[in-house]
């Protein structure tokens, strides 16, 4: 159980960029993707920001090169996009040239299409074929025979918005267990109706820019992604001369066991979540050079989690800093969007800025890093928290 | 308004599914979060929608709906105020 | 290889009267149809009133079935709680998703949304129990239950925790059985539990349940079954699942099996997959449970309920014998299960 686990590839799009590189240049110059929502017809379209991603699912369908009868929603879509680059990136060549899995996640999954077409399956045939898209492994299903995974460990996980931390989290459970030599892990998903008008109905949306850790945040943005790690063991990383690009060194998830949606005041589960990761990372709460917070800008969010960081560091927090005012929340991928972040933090030490913040929150001291910080960085936290309690942390560091 | 109360306690029992509640066992000025009746805050946001459907009245903030769902005499005062329809 | 894990408690709902496990399938429900509910046990017993009003069905499944599992394991808390559920809470996301339709977006409310949300039934778990611990829930079709059984199965082995709850739980909702009839996923003629497997046509009958296990890495007194191994895959060719059975039973250094349990559902289209274990195991009593059930994406949870209670009593009710082997004792169980050609599964119990 000593084992490392190495990320050697990366794959990404977001509303900032539609790989790695685009995204990485974003950051660094705070440029955000946040807008009005162009995609999806909604009554709400004045009253809400999202972030969305330019491409039309006809632009993905020939970039993938899928044919005209194709049952792919947005989120699968985005999934094979995100996990090509990433293999691409690791230069696999076979990807059946060791044990190699696939754990994805996604909240809406094909929700886009049973909303455009709930009614209309009952009348049209040519619709009919995204039926049975409507289980949420069937993006992950998409990507594992677009990568060419075949008889082999593929699953999924959906924990709400904590769903590709935890993910990445089993994922590199079964390469220190030994079960697989290689895992695919990450998430996507696309926007929907349905998401807009649930997360409209709990008051959380904000109609302007989401402020992450300002005093007078009115709620999130969401907005739509995919990401994917590529995760190896040490004897894969060896056999084939891998260049490392940083390791997952701790992991921990918990339940704040608090109520069905919000967070507890004083973050239990964000708190115990920490606590574990850096007991499996073997670091002491100093070692953290980074925190990238889940800092989604809701009132109830950023309050509990401040109050967890501080519970964890006291008030010499490490250097922190949301990235969802660029992106928007992207749900279940956004654990997996952010430890790209991380890792691209690591790789070009820099801290990124958190934007949008203007007045520090009354209830404490805690400032998030407003600019860009160029500094060296070892170890990068990343808290990543959803519905139903669930709360999950990841380190990622630049050794094993 | 006595009119108005009997509505809103027979909504509040429908719209949260209190089952093992009936109209009668509330009482105007019974506390209807916390200790008394034991709502929550999804159980505001149910009854932030039902004013807004029944009594044309919009809540932009949910803080605003704790006083006025304090009880059924706050909530019926609130909307025999505001209510556009 | 670390510790063993063991199952220590069972309950299951389903089209069965299967939560009383003072019984095993000696009284069978008929019926004579494409889709069959769950048979509930008195909720009120076990969930407040206050809590339940908004509990959708799969939801109250999946806490009483936890309830009885602990209960069962003599147990008050675990350590961590792994659900699998295909569709999750679908009815609410059905409520929800035809809300925004039929009233253009206006006037929703958050109550089924929030319980759309595929971690619901393992997040409100940990509500009721105040479990602090490890969360997950795994939605990958007919694999989602096997994913939690290999996480748990991870923890236990290195002793990361004690005991975990794991589930399996999917409800029934009428949209979807509407439009999985119109694609034919649902058998079109009405048939019986005996006739099901004969039927000669497309579908399955679709079922639901809420079939939960607390998984130890201790032997107790309470103890079913070990779960010696759980292999997934997301593709299996027809032709290669026998050899690859026979594989999953060597890296297991198992030369032979007592009872074969298949997740075959009388789907004329998919039952094929069955075929190459039912010819190599001839000689083996072989099992088979969703004539009884019906089909969800989490159905195969039942074929744990199955062979624990199996392993633990020593016997087998004729309702579920596929062919007839008599065997005086069993030490090993193999579980095969697959949905319309993918995500298949092997489980291997063992008497303990």
């Amino acid at each position: 159980m000593s084992k490392g686990v190495a990320i050697t590839g990366m794959g990404i799009i977001s509303a900032i960029g539609n790989n790695v590189e685009e995204n990485h240049q974003a950051l660094i110059h705070g440029k955000k993707g946040i807008s009005r929502v162009s995609k999806i017809k909604t009554i709400h379209k004045d009253d809400i920001m999202v972030g969305e991603i330019d491409r039309t699912n006809q632009q993905f369908e020939e970039q993938i090169g899928l044919s005209q009868d194709n049952n792919y929603s947005r989120t699968a879509l985005l999934g094979v996009v995100a996990a090509k680059e990433a293999i691409k990136n690791a230069g696999i060549t076979n990807i059946n040239d060791c044990k190699t899995g696939l754990i994805s996640s996604t909240s809406v999954g094909g929700m886009d299409k049973t909303e455009m077409y709930y009614y209309d399956y009952l009348t049209n045939t040519s619709t009919q074929k995204y039926i049975e898209g409507h289980h949420a492994g069937d993006s992950t299903q998409k990507i594992a025979e677009e990568l060419g995974i075949e008889e082999s460990l593929v699953t999924t996980i959906s924990t709400a918005c904590s769903s590709a931390a935890n993910a990445i989290m089993m994922g590199a459970r079964l390469i220190k267990s030994g079960q697989l030599d290689r895992v695919i892990v990450g998430g996507a998903d696309c926007l929907s109706k349905f998401t807009i008008n649930g997360f409209k109905t709990l008051m959380i949306l904000s109609d302007t820019y989401n402020t992450p850790f300002d005093d007078n945040r009115k709620g999130l943005n969401l907005g739509e992604a995919a990401a994917f790690l590529v995760l190896e063991s040490d004897a894969v990383v060896k056999a084939n001369h891998k260049k490392v690009l940083a390791y997952v060194k701790g992991y921990g998830n918990a339940n704040d066991a608090y109520h069905q949606t919000a967070s507890s005041d004083h973050g239990d589960g964000a708190t115990l979540a920490m606590e574990k990761a850096l007991k499996v990372a073997n670091l002491k709460p100093t070692d953290i050079d980074y925190i990238n917070a889940h800092g989604t800008a809701t009132a109830n969010n950023d309050l509990s989690e401040g109050r967890a960081i501080i519970r964890i560091f006291g008030n010499e927090a490490p250097d922190f800093s949301s990235t969802k005012a660029y992106t928007g929340h992207t749900l279940a991928a956004a654990g997996a969007i952010e430890a790209v972040y991380a890792v691209l933090a690591i790789q070009n030490s820099v801290v990124y800025p958190n934007l949008n913040f203007e007045t520090p929150m009354h209830e404490f001291g805690l400032r998030p890093q407003l600019t860009l910080k160029e500094k060296s960085l070892n170890t990068v936290m990343s808290n990543s928290f959803g519905f139903g309690g669930n709360c999950s942390t990841l380190i990622f560091s630049k050794g094993a | 308004m006595e009119e108005l109360k009997q509505e809103l306690k027979a909504k509040i029992v429908e719209q949260l599914n209190l089952e093992d509640v009936a109209v009668e066992d509330i009482a105007n000025d019974d506390m209807l979060f916390g200790d008394g009746l034991g709502l929550d805050s999804i159980d505001a946001l149910e009854l932030i929608v039902m004013l807004d459907r029944d009594y044309g009245i919009k809540l932009t903030d949910p803080k605003q709906g704790r006083a006025i769902f304090e009880s059924v005499d706050t909530m019926a005062a609130y909307i025999s105020e505001h209510k556009t329809k | 290889m670390g510790s063993k894990v063991y199952i220590n408690g069972i309950c299951a709902i389903s089209a069965q009267k299967t939560f009383d496990n003072t019984t095993f399938l000696e009284e069978i429900e008929l019926y004579n149809d494409t889709v069959i509910n769950a048979i509930d046990p008195n909720y009120k017993e076990f969930i407040p009133p206050a809590s339940a009003r908004r509990m959708a069905k799969g939801i109250k499944m999946g806490i009483v079935a936890s309830k009885l599992a602990l209960k069962d394991a003599t147990l008050d808390n675990i350590d961590a709680i792994i659900t699998g559920t295909g569709l999750g809470c679908v009815r609410d996301s059905e409520k929800f998703v035809s809300a925004i339709i039929d009233h253009d977006e206006q006037f929703l409310t958050p109550t089924s949304f929030i319980q759309s949300t595929h971690n619901t039934v393992a997040g409100q778990i940990a509500l009721e129990l105040q479990c602090k611990g490890y969360n997950f829930t795994y939605v990958h079709g007919s694999n989602s239950f096997e994913s939690a059984v290999l996480d748990a199965k991870l923890q236990l082995e290195h002793d990361e925790a004690r005991h975990i709850l794991i589930g399996g739980v999917d409800e029934l909702a009428p949209h979807t059985i509407k439009i999985h009839r119109l694609i034919g996923h649902i058998k079109a003629e009405s048939v019986t539990a005996n006739t099901v497997l004969n039927s000669n046509s497309k579908g399955a009958v679709f079922g639901e349940g809420g079939n939960f296990f607390v998984l130890s890495n201790e032997q107790a007194a309470s103890s079913y079954a070990e779960v010696q191994a759980v292999k997934l895959f997301n593709t299996l060719n027809k032709s290669s699942v026998y050899t690859q059975a026979i594989e999953f039973l060597k890296e297991n250094k198992i030369d032979h099996i007592d009872a074969l349990i298949l997740g075959c559902n009388g789907d004329v289209e998919y039952d094929s997959y069955y075929e190459g274990l039912r010819d190599g195991f001839s000689n083996v009593q072989q099992l088979y449970y969703k004539q009884l059930t019906g089909e969800f994406y989490t159905a195969s949870s039942f074929a744990y309920w199955l062979g624990a209670k199996v392993l633990k009593t020593q016997s087998i009710p004729n309702v579920v014998k596929l062919n007839s082997v008599d065997k005086k004792s069993m030490d090993s169980v193999l579980i095969y299960n697959q949905y319309r050609g993918e995500n298949h599964s092997f489980t291997l119990l063992r008497k303990c």
